[in-house]
């Protein structure tokens, strides 16, 4: 007890990286839980205070890839600084347009197909115990053919998972240490941080604000968010997103065949994020999968978190083609079948009934909808920006729009906006270098708040 | 022995038979271009054979093709089998309905866990032991924590681990890397430490013959043993810790099945919170196998070698590499710890624990060695001087019964038999008259060495 409370006064204020920022156990970025003011505990993680010297000590080094992180996740560290913003002003009306977190409710066709399988689970007939960790088979046989119908994905490729940032990770540990990878930059953080869990980087380098050993793939306005293939080092991995998670770029058909033929070239894996598929406004392809030859260098992951609002039900999928292979011909499929056997033990059934109702005819056309209510949002935002003259990018394709912020830092932007409108945004360098300069604002919420936070925007910046 | 097997689920496509796959291998060695060069991960080369449960199942499979008829009664997997109390599946229905309405939808959750579902579990199993909330981790499941932990710990810890014991801690340190190579000779990998459990030492290792390892893995009750670890032997295995700076990785998900006085915590013990993480699961104990929830202790005083909090690690692994529990889970590991609710588990407890009993009394009337069943649903039975697989696959084929071969969970379990005790009672029963008719009148080789 006391052990907390000492690490809370012995707090190094030597540093201005807003990244060195306390953790929070109590993780209050759940918007209708009131944090108590006492559970914020203001830990550094970097230095040992005198206490801890006489405290008994194991003799078990601590993980050296742990270490080299250089701060929280940056999602809990957006969350604390809201806390601790409400803190300060405990009638302000704040609105969350941070952490990328659906509020709309989850259509009744879904939610009742998860309270039918509870019910069931309490009968003899409708009792189930362990599922095969891969995923219930109708569930499967569902993800095939609504998101892969033609293009040759089949059910046994499918894996189920409780999310995609799960599965980000038990893709790490199915590739291990001693690959190399590239990331988008900026980028989605759990590719970024996962690989240094890992172990596959070197230490972080503060003056160019990256972790040795990633190659960081530049995106921006200038390159029309897609990276110049031809000065990308090679790497075993790369991590790519579309629609993007932050920019909102989804990358064109002729963009992503670049992408294929590189890895082919480089005998390169792509992990594929498309967990926003589905914002999708134009005709950009919706999974990798739709390029020729991508089943020999591509895994796609994908979620339910934003289609429908599974952000907390938990339930995504990983795809894993059979004629993905490593370098001495064995299947990828196969350990991470191997993996998923023994690090995980299948999503949630409840969850599972619950998505299998999605992709019935009307549990989709319903998610659609909801869907179509952020694409909404996500206009409104980028109307009110544009009409402030901003640079605006994304918000076509995603639910998040990228605003410019040239020459500022952008945990100063967010801390502005958060100080002066009460408005929680994402800063862009959260996300690596080069989202240094940019904010990033989700297009989650409840209607009349984003009505009022876009006032509130234009209120600040007329 | 099993390095070629396919896809080790019943439900995964690939599944070529052995010489297939080697062809197909073969082919692609060639460089048919087909391959990416990215090498694979050497650790997973590593294992020797599919995890042990999906290959269980795979057996089930085959034997229903070759018996289509046959009336299999599993006692294999520790499957629960038994409908959850309507409370507690009620509470999940109500909960998910709510997710439908402005004021009952919830997304993303505190990666820790509801905080609320946190207080629960720290006043209903740590009440007298000083375990605070903020120190229990709710998860989705203890296979999944052990994983989560092994990636908090890294490749270049060394481990112990008890022999027999449940596989995921064997095969979660080869896939992280601590593990060294298999060596065919001992069925052991290089770097992990066994210590070996059996009736000559009480099911408890001689600890002033095992050396040092950073970590301890200790399950109690014991998966697959059934043995519960007495307060005297926790109290050595906890000085044993602290006097080699280890980490003891305690496993309690069978505690809520003690039914003597042996302790249902590490945490009973004085000293464990500077040294032990507990694990623990809503499986075996509220039928949550398929629904998925769990937890982890990890204590604030736990600290490495530099004095850094364990906790403050694994909070970030937690938040990195996981999203939190099912919200909808949660709702019912909530209503499962309301007295009610916590009643209701019980009786379902019990009933596995009859079970049990009744499978302890069929293999000791035989005259069998039998050991467990009593602090755990499994039952430990010794063939001496029998081959495990194939005291399995005897069973198998003449009682239609499906077990757990022992030398599946390390290589002290040679000689052994896992019977879980979950199923229903006329399955349970059947069984045991199937196998007293296959053990009693000398039906079996395996009786007579």
């Amino acid at each position: 007890m006391s052990l907390m409370n000492n690490l809370s006064t012995s707090m190094i204020s030597s540093s201005s990286s807003p990244f060195l920022a306390p953790i929070s156990f109590n993780s209050s970025r759940t918007q209708s839980v009131t944090v108590p003011p006492k559970s914020i505990s203001l830990v550094k993680c970097v230095s040992t205070p005198q206490e801890q010297q006489t405290a008994y000590k194991t003799k078990v080094s601590r993980n050296a890839n742990i270490a080299k992180l250089q701060a929280g996740y940056l999602f809990p560290e957006v969350a604390r600084r809201r806390a601790a913003h409400l803190l300060k002003y405990p009638n302000a009306q704040v609105i969350s347009l941070g952490i990328g977190d659906t509020t709309e409710p989850i259509p009744d066709v879904i939610t009742s197909a998860m309270a039918k399988r509870s019910h069931g689970l309490s009968t003899l007939e409708g009792y189930s115990g362990y599922g095969a960790e891969q995923g219930e088979k109708a569930l499967r046989a569902a993800l095939a053919s609504t998101f892969y119908g033609n293009l040759g994905i089949e059910e046994d490729d499918i894996f189920v998972s409780d999310g995609a940032k799960c599965d980000i990770s038990r893709l790490q540990v199915v590739f291990g240490s001693n690959v190399t990878m590239a990331v988008q930059d900026p980028s989605y953080p759990a590719y970024v941080d996962s690989s240094v869990i890992m172990g596959q980087t070197g230490q972080f380098q503060k003056d160019v604000e990256k972790y040795a050993n990633i190659e960081y793939m530049r995106c921006t306005p200038e390159n029309g968010f897609f990276p110049d293939l031809s000065t990308v080092a090679r790497t075993d991995i790369i991590f790519f997103c579309s629609p993007n998670n932050p920019t909102g770029a989804a990358a064109t058909r002729d963009q992503l065949t670049r992408l294929v033929k590189f890895a082919k070239d480089n005998g390169s894996i792509i992990v594929y994020d498309s967990a926003y598929a589905l914002y999708i406004s134009d005709d950009k392809p919706r999974s990798i999968f739709e390029i020729p030859g991508a089943k020999e260098v591509a895994i796609e992951t994908a979620s339910f978190s934003k289609y429908a609002g599974f952000t907390g039900v938990r339930l995504g999928w990983t795809v894993v083609p059979k004629q993905l292979l490593f370098s001495d011909g064995f299947p990828v499929a196969k350990d991470f079948n191997r993996i998923v056997c023994t690090c995980f033990n299948g999503a949630s059934n409840i969850s599972q009934a619950g998505g299998l109702a999605c992709l019935s005819p009307e549990g989709f056309e319903a998610m659609q909808e909801v869907i179509g209510f952020y694409k909404e949002n996500t206009k409104i935002i980028v109307e009110t920006f544009n009409s402030l003259g901003f640079k605006v990018y994304g918000g076509q394709n995603a639910p998040y729009v990228w605003v410019h912020f040239p020459g500022r830092n952008s945990w100063d932007v967010f801390s502005e906006i958060l100080e002066k409108t009460h408005i929680v945004t994402t800063p862009g360098s959260g996300f690596g270098p080069g989202g240094e300069g940019f904010v990033r604002v989700s297009a989650f919420g409840h209607r009349e708040n984003v009505l009022e936070a876009c006032r509130r925007f234009k209120q600040l910046y007329n | 022995m099993y390095k070629l097997s396919a896809c080790c689920s019943m439900s995964c496509g690939i599944s070529l038979p052995p010489k297939m796959i080697l062809a197909s291998l073969r082919g692609h060695k060639q460089g048919n271009g087909r391959c990416t060069n990215v090498p694979r991960n050497v650790n997973l080369e590593k294992l020797q054979n599919n995890y042990l449960f999906p290959e269980i199942s795979k057996r089930e499979l085959q034997h229903l093709e070759k018996y289509p008829n046959a009336k299999v009664i599993s006692l294999g997997i520790g499957d629960t089998t038994e409908p959850i109390p309507e409370q507690i599946s009620l509470s999940m229905a109500n909960y998910a309905h709510a997710l439908s309405t402005a004021e009952g939808y919830r997304g993303y959750g505190a990666e820790q866990g509801n905080q609320v579902l946190r207080k629960a579990i720290a006043e209903t199993f740590y009440k007298d032991v000083a375990i605070k909330d903020t120190e229990v981790f709710v998860s989705d499941g203890a296979q999944c924590d052990i994983s989560r932990l092994q990636l908090l710990l890294g490749s270049k810890v060394t481990i112990a681990v008890q022999d027999p014991s449940f596989p995921a801690y064997i095969d979660s340190s080869v896939i992280i890397g601590q593990a060294g190579d298999f060596q065919d000779k001992t069925g052991k990998y290089q770097n992990i430490e066994y210590m070996q459990l059996g009736p000559q030492n009480n099911f408890f290792p001689n600890l002033t013959i095992t050396p040092r390892t950073d970590i301890i893995f200790f399950c109690s009750p014991n998966n697959p043993t059934g043995h519960a670890a007495t307060r005297k032997q926790l109290q050595q295995l906890v000085e044993f810790a602290r006097d080699n700076g280890s980490i003891i990785i305690f496993d309690s998900a069978y505690a809520t099945y003690v039914s003597d006085d042996s302790p249902k915590s590490i945490f009973e013990i004085p000293g464990a919170k500077e040294v032990a993480i507990e694990i623990s699961s809503f499986s075996k104990f509220a039928g949550f196998t398929g629904v998925r929830l769990g937890w982890t202790v990890v204590p604030e005083e736990l600290l490495f070698s530099g004095g850094f909090p364990v906790i403050h690690d694994f909070n970030r692994i937690v938040c990195t590499c996981f999203n939190g529990a099912s919200n909808i889970s949660q709702a019912g590991g909530l209503a499962c710890l309301s007295s009610e609710g916590f009643q209701a588990i019980r009786a379902v407890i019990d009933y596995y624990k009859e079970n049990a009993r009744i499978l302890v009394d069929t293999f000791a009337s035989l005259g069998l060695e039998v050991y467990g069943g009593v602090n755990a649903p499994y039952v430990w039975v010794h063939f001496p001087g029998s081959k495990s697989w194939n005291v399995f696959a005897e069973i198998l084929e003449k009682t239609h019964i499906i077990t757990v071969p022992g030398s599946g969970f390390g290589p002290g379990g040679a000689e052994y038999i896992r019977i879980s005790a979950f199923g229903r009672r006329e399955r349970i029963i059947e069984a045991s008259w199937r196998l007293e008719k296959l053990f009693s009148m000398g039906k079996s080789p395996l009786l007579t060495v």
